[in-house]
């Protein structure tokens, strides 16, 4: 066909008789394209099974932010009527999302898996003050889903899961923990599955394998030389 | 001979005519510009995995009209350094020249049966189309030169460089593809004998084998196709508007309606070139009659071979790469001036072989000599001049 061929092409493509001629237009705010599984969108506040917050002020995410967006104040809690589990809670609890580059740092640091990020981003604020979410904004509800407020654009399913995903600097982080429950129970959605495999099914297995073998060696290793002494 | 409106005299009833004749003819290609503006949206997003407009009106109908009304009340924004009469001047005479080119395109009228494609009106003989000058063919090269006018004047008034070069850019093309427009369009007038659109027209009427793409082989038509498409400075001819080199050729100054009219005279001269082609060579309105009243058949087979043009243009639009400017100098000059030159001498050698009744293998004999002589001729120019190039470049280093 030479210099013609290409005429076939697009006219192929015009009546979709090639699957590469399938529209790939989304239009966008009626439907939307599925996220990626690890997508990182706005943060919420999570809460134990039994309703109590997890977060407990230890300002451990404010330090860690790269862009200063957090600020946590922690109180007390009431005896009578404790907001978290432990001494202390997140009295205050504001996100500037202007500032924000959601690098998930803050989810890294956080030892209680308080702060998460959700996979929700489209937000379309009329002001500033908008922009900074507070406590009360960021607390998820009482069915355990994060809150939907006015400016934010999401649909039913959309905000599972909320709690992201396995950290990538945790101990359970490491393939030799694949398959284990990592996450702590949350209000709403119970406890979650475990994390899926990483990629190909055989090479982490193998991998899984080298470690473990690493690992007793080094035990026993560590061991044999305790026993030195 | 001409119009037979004009035979009886000049009363109110003429005058009249004329003007819902041109009143018709420009609604019919502001409309049709309005539609295939969205027309060709829509095709090239299908031809590139996209949907096209699809949010003003049904199917995104009225997505043109949309875009109209915003141009409208955009600023109209004047560079300082720009000139300021012939800035304004610039689109009218880009315009112009689009519409008054249709106007000799017969888009109507039977032809067959002994009759002339004529039709009565309130006691007035005319024709299907707005003006039948004697001169025909000679007006379409006449406005698209002076449509080339449009492009420089608006590139050089606009006091800026990249308008600049894309009006030189673009006359320079205008005026090397119009040589070859015009070469194929002689084939076609020593056919019919007659300048004028209308006889053109008439001689191609009834069987598909009188047709001027058949009765001159083809060839003519393939050049006048690509010289048009050059002329009309689309893709992928469309190095004046070559927005990766040029921001937007020579009417980057341009906004608000100034600039739309320079889009609106793009199309209506898409919608022109691709009528005069099938006046020229598809037999215009010429066609079967099928079922129903006689007069409208004609008017169906225009409007179907027009369609069938102007996808024809944004299928070239979506598959083709834009041409190099070297590339697209060599393909004007060397590629279709010379072919159209060759097949011209032919086909003149075959028809007067025809009046004077030579025997039939003398006529295309004597046409091949000529034109092989021509050819060879050529081959040697171009090889001398590549030669000296050759050793300029020898010496300049």
């Amino acid at each position: 066909m030479g210099y013609l061929a290409g005429f076939a092409v697009t006219f192929q493509k015009m009546f979709k008789w090639t699957p590469s001629g399938e529209t790939v237009t989304v239009q966008y705010p009626k439907d939307k394209r599925p996220k990626p599984e690890r997508l990182h969108g706005r943060h919420v506040l999570n809460r134990y099974e039994d309703g109590m917050e997890k977060c407990i002020g230890c300002e451990l995410c404010a330090g860690v932010c790269p862009a200063k967006c957090i600020y946590v104040r922690g109180a007390d809690n009431p005896p009578d009527d404790p907001v978290s589990p432990g001494e202390r809670y997140g009295f205050v609890y504001e996100i500037n999302f202007l500032r924000c580059i959601h690098c998930d740092l803050c989810v890294e640091a956080c030892p209680t898996e308080a702060i998460t990020e959700s996979k929700l981003f489209e937000f379309s604020f009329t002001n500033r003050q908008d922009a900074i979410y507070t406590k009360s904004e960021l607390v998820v509800g009482d069915d355990g889903r994060p809150q939907h407020l006015p400016w934010e654009d999401w649909r039913d399913g959309e905000d599972i899961p909320t709690s992201a995903w396995m950290r990538a600097t945790a101990a359970h982080g490491a393939a030799i923990h694949e398959g284990e429950v990592a996450w702590s129970a949350e209000l709403g959605y119970g406890t979650r599955a475990p994390e899926p495999a990483q990629s190909d099914a055989d090479l982490s297995r193998s991998l899984v394998s080298e470690v473990r073998e690493a690992d007793s060696g080094y035990q026993s290793s560590d061991d044999a030389h305790g026993g030195g002494h | 001979m001409g119009d037979p409106l004009f035979n009886n005299g000049f009363d109110l009833g003429v005058v009249l005519i004329v003007l819902v004749k041109s009143l018709i003819g420009f609604t019919f290609v502001m409309v049709g510009v309005i539609f295939m503006i969205w027309f060709e949206r829509k095709v090239i997003a299908d031809m590139q995995n996209r949907i096209g407009p699809n949010r003003a009106g049904p199917f995104g109908l009225l997505q043109t009209l949309a875009d109209g009304i915003k141009l409208i009340f955009k600023e109209d924004l004047r560079p300082d350094r720009a000139d300021p009469l012939v800035f304004r001047l610039a689109p009218y005479l880009s315009v112009a020249p689009a519409f008054l080119t249709f106007c000799i395109v017969p888009i109507g009228g039977v032809f067959t049966s002994g009759q002339d494609g004529s039709v009565h009106l309130f006691g007035h003989t005319t024709y299907l189309q707005v003006a039948d000058p004697p001169i025909g063919v000679l007006f379409l090269l006449a406005m698209s030169s002076i449509g080339v006018y449009g492009v420089m004047l608006a590139g050089w008034s606009s006091g800026s460089k990249y308008p600049l070069l894309g009006a030189v850019r673009a006359s320079a093309q205008m005026v090397s593809y119009e040589a070859a427009l015009g070469l194929s369009v002689v084939t076609v007038i020593l056919m019919t004998g007659s300048l004028s659109t209308h006889d053109i027209v008439a001689t191609q009427a009834g069987r598909f084998l009188d047709w001027n793409l058949v009765t001159t082989a083809v060839v003519p038509f393939v050049i006048f196709s690509i010289a048009a498409c050059a002329e009309l400075n689309r893709p992928p001819f469309d190095l004046v508007e070559a927005e990766q080199e040029l921001v937007g050729g020579f009417h980057t100054e341009y906004s608000s309606i100034r600039f739309g009219m320079f889009y609106l005279a793009e199309f209506m001269n898409t919608i022109t070139m691709s009528a005069i082609i099938v006046t020229l060579f598809l037999g215009g309105p010429s066609g079967p009659v099928l079922f129903g009243p006689q007069q409208i058949w004609p008017l169906v087979w225009f409007t179907l071979k027009l369609l069938g043009f102007l996808f024809g243009f944004v299928w070239l639009r979506a598959t083709l790469p834009r041409f190099r400017y070297d590339q697209l100098m060599d393909l004007g000059w060397k590629g279709l001036i010379p072919a159209s030159l060759v097949w011209l001498i032919l086909v003149a050698v075959i028809r007067v072989g025809n009046d004077q009744d030579w025997p039939r293998v003398v006529g295309p004999l004597v046409g091949l000599g000529v034109a092989g002589a021509v050819f060879l001729l050529l081959l040697g120019a171009l090889r001398t001049s590549a030669t000296r190039r050759h050793d300029e470049a020898e010496v300049g280093s």
